[in-house]
């Protein structure tokens, strides 16, 4: 019996900081994943809770959590669906709120190439290659594109050169590998790299305001609470400024 | 007007190495222990086996030498396969059809002639899995002559049939000599089924060439395997001199000098035909018995005596130009004494006819 | 007739033409697949080069390599800097990624071992015996090929098409990396079935999905059926 006692002890202490710390699933937004990785560091460290991120595209993990998946939050790459899940109730009524707005760029192969919207016209008009997006019918990044170069009078231009990514890190892909010469990504992808980018003024396309909600799942979840609120404070805001995305004051 | 053959080939455990010259007409029969290489033999004469080095001839058309290898299908041969191998996805009407299509001349026979000959005629719609081993035999040797062949090679063609079924073809065989005259290459290691269809046998044993010759003259020899097999015969020609309706037998002529009687035999006076005598039904007497029933007892001279195991003896007897052989337990022989030139007397207790009356012999 | 009205009705212009370009895709992915996939077979079936368990593998690979990896590798093998990209524009192609080209070639990489397997296993139950026969009947190789190996492989060649022709219909990973999702052009059904679903339409996507279910088990249906009950040749009676 004595020998059983420090094993009993140690079981004690574990049960009671269990007491107050949880474990929450976040659902995120593929693009976003890198971001929360190092929000979710700096979590763990202030706070006893633990968080296990899951990245999908917005629209797979709206699928999955009409079906039920066990996802305390999520942090959609679009409003669409978080307000969808709230009308529908698989959301908290009034969680939502716009943790991050995603910001486009202009991205060519190769990759050092100089970009502004005299080369996406002279490429569109005179080129040969093609300009990747996001699919606008899908994809927030893809509509936000869409938006730009209809604002620059560009899209019936494109029609013919446009091909359509299933998502924002793919348009990325059919760039870097060469297969298109331009391509309308992400800021947050480009932002930490050597390569050559032109970030698109803001007025040229709509907000891809990203809204975070609370799940049904996770309503009294303390951990996914307690992240929600963390995602407001001037810390969070300013990883995620650091990662390529506009945030309100 | 020949096939000659000059072959070296070349397997792990085997070796087929031959030189000579076989006849290009009548049957040639391939004739040896079974690993002796015959069918290795006969598939490198149709080009089948590609690796072996060597010469072949046939008549005046090179089929392969050190720098030609002319392919199989251009080489307008046929070959009758042990195993029939009738094309599964066609009918037997198709099977023939097959053949007649991509035949090598015009002056062949039809396949209505030939189903009419091995008798397939009611067989056309079947496919092959709907036939017995026998008629797929049939129907292969069918497709076989109406490819229209320069030569046509048989590899154990009754190898895989029960022995009514091997009969009636052996039968077809032989009659079909009435209606084509190409020369067969013939592989079997059955020598009564050879001498009922060879005038010509080469025999082979660990894939060389013992002997060659004379279908006839072969079968006589001592000193070689043929004559010792359980079945060993001596195969003599004779004509018929005449029928008697009374006994129901007819009368053939050997010779000037050596008569004989068989069960009534089909053909014409003068007709030559063939007789084939088992060593082991013919035994020797000293004098001709006037008290035996045995009803052919001929006059002959002692031409040779070989020792063929721990208590028999074959003995070679020499008539006019043609030789018997007979069996006989050692014993006996010592009884009698027998010595090589002695006079003596065969007596023949059966003798089968080998072939129906032909003018061609 | 009325529910193909109907069904006329729940189909957009887009979703007709990602039919079109997807029965046009198999097919033509199909006829490539035995062209290239009956001498690969045949080889594979005769070969006694001691290399042949790695072509095999290399044949296989797709099986195993997850679609959109496939695709990936797809992609970069056709920028137009790589050398199939050069050899493809020496050629005289246009822009490979993207274009209907594009996805043909992936489809046939990707479907080759749903065509090469069944074709080979034929090819290896083949009586070589019955070749020899031909031969000494006067048939050359192209001859035999016609009227002995292909009659005789008629099963393995149906299979092989009809999976082939089935497995690029329901190809999505290859052709969401390669294809650019251009209507009309690469923009195929189960990429359109996908965006339905990405963008909440269910009704149209439940269309989609169940047409594409009910003709994929038709299709296999009719291979599966094929090859259990139709005798290639009557076999009746026992041989003796």
């Amino acid at each position: 019996m004595p020998r059983l006692l420090p094993l009993l002890l140690l079981l004690l202490t574990i049960g009671s900081s269990l007491a107050n710390a949880d474990t929450a699933t976040i659902a995120t937004a593929a693009n976003f994943k890198p971001t929360l990785q190092r929000l979710a560091a700096v979590f763990e460290q202030q706070t006893p809770h633990q968080l296990t991120l899951v990245g999908a595209s917005t629209g797979t993990l709206f699928n999955q959590i009409r079906q039920g998946a066990p996802f305390d939050l999520l942090l959609a790459a679009d409003s669409e669906r978080p307000a969808r899940l709230e009308q529908l109730g698989f959301a908290i009524a009034g969680s939502r709120f716009t943790y991050a707005e995603g910001r486009l760029a202009l991205i060519g192969y190769p990759a050092g190439r100089d970009l502004n919207p005299a080369s996406l016209r002279a490429e569109l008009t005179t080129g040969r290659g093609k300009l990747a997006i996001a699919n606008p019918n899908t994809a927030p990044y893809g509509l936000a594109a869409r938006q730009a170069l209809e604002a620059l009078a560009l899209w019936p231009l494109a029609q013919g050169r446009l091909v359509r990514a299933n998502n924002i890190a793919q348009a990325f892909q059919y760039v870097d590998s060469g297969n298109a010469s331009l391509g309308l990504v992400a800021y947050a992808q480009v932002i930490h790299s050597p390569r050559a980018h032109w970030l698109l003024p803001a007025r040229q396309y709509q907000p891809i305001r990203q809204q975070a909600i609370l799940l049904q799942f996770g309503h009294r979840n303390q951990a996914a609470i307690d992240f929600m609120h963390f995602l407001t404070s001037p810390p969070a805001k300013d990883i995620i400024r650091h990662h390529g995305y506009a945030v309100a004051d | 007007m020949s096939l000659q053959l000059d072959v070296d080939l070349q397997r792990d455990d085997f070796q087929l190495q031959l030189t000579g010259t076989l006849p290009s007409d009548g049957v040639t029969a391939i004739y040896g222990p079974s690993g002796a290489g015959k069918t290795t033999l006969l598939r490198w004469i149709a080009g089948l086996e590609k690796s072996a080095a060597g010469e072949l001839r046939f008549r005046d058309e090179v089929w392969q030498d050190h720098q030609r290898f002319i392919p199989t299908h251009q080489r307008q041969i046929a070959y009758v396969f042990q195993d029939a191998r009738l094309f599964p996805h066609l009918n037997v009407e198709g099977n023939l059809a097959y053949a007649y299509q991509r035949r090598f001349n015009q002056q062949g026979p039809s396949p209505t002639q030939v189903g009419d000959w091995l008798g397939i005629t009611a067989l056309l719609a079947h496919f092959p899995g709907q036939l017995s081993s026998g008629q797929q035999q049939r129907v292969a040797i069918a497709r076989a002559l109406l490819s229209s062949p320069k030569i046509l090679l048989m590899d154990e063609p009754l190898g895989s049939l029960d022995k009514p079924a091997g009969q009636k073809i052996l039968h077809h065989l032989q009659a079909l000599r009435q209606h084509i005259n190409i020369p067969v290459l013939y592989v079997s290691h059955d020598i009564e089924e050879l001498s009922r269809i060879a005038q010509h046998l080469l025999i082979l044993e660990q894939g060389r060439m013992i002997e060659q010759g004379a279908l006839m003259d072969l079968c006589s020899r001592l000193e070689l395997s043929l004559s010792h097999e359980e079945n060993a015969a001596s195969v003599i020609s004779a004509s018929i001199l005449n029928h008697d309706t009374h006994y129901g037998l007819s009368e053939l002529a050997i010779d000037s000098s050596h008569r004989l009687f068989l069960a009534a035999s089909p053909g014409e006076i003068n007709d030559n035909i063939r007789l084939r005598i088992p060593a082991r039904d013919v035994s020797i007497a000293l004098s001709a018995s006037t008290d035996s029933s045995i009803l052919n007892i001929l006059p002959c001279t002692i031409d040779s005596i070989e020792q063929t195991g721990e208590s028999r003896i074959l003995v070679r007897l020499k008539l006019e130009q043609q030789f018997l052989l007979a069996r006989l337990t050692k014993k006996s022989a010592d009884k009698l004494q027998l010595a090589v030139g002695q006079r003596v007397y065969a007596q023949i207790k059966t003798a089968a006819l080998l072939n129906e009356g032909s003018p061609h012999e | 007739m009325r529910s193909l009205i109907e069904m006329n009705s729940m189909l957009s212009a887009a979703d007709l033409a990602a039919i079109v370009v997807t029965l046009k895709l198999a097919t033509i992915t199909t006829i490539i697949l035995l062209l290239v996939g009956l001498p690969i077979a045949w080889w594979l079936a005769n070969t006694r080069v001691r290399a042949k368990p790695l072509v095999e593998a290399i044949v296989a690979l797709p099986l195993v390599l997850p679609p959109t990896v496939l695709g990936f590798y797809l992609l970069l093998a056709f920028a137009p800097d790589s050398p199939v990209g050069q050899l493809w524009q020496y050629l005289g192609g246009e822009q490979l990624a993207f274009s209907f080209s594009a996805l043909v070639i992936g489809s046939v990489i990707y479907s080759l071992p749903f065509a090469v397997q069944p074709l080979q296993a034929s090819f290896e139950q083949l009586p070589k015996s019955l070749l020899e026969a031909a031969a000494t009947m006067g048939a050359n190789g192209r001859d035999q090929f016609f009227s002995i190996i292909l009659p005789l492989s008629r099963r393995g060649i149906i299979g092989a098409a009809s999976l082939g022709f089935a497995h690029t219909v329901g190809e999505f990973g290859v052709i969401l990396m390669i294809g650019g999702n251009i209507p009309g052009e690469t923009q195929v059904l189960s990429i359109a079935l996908y965006d339905r679903v990405e963008t909440l339409q269910y009704s149209s996507a439940h269309w989609m999905a169940g047409g594409l279910i009910v003709f994929s088990l038709l299709l296999l249906g009719f291979i599966y059926r094929f090859n259990k009950t139709a005798s290639l040749y009557p076999a009746g009676r026992v041989r003796s």
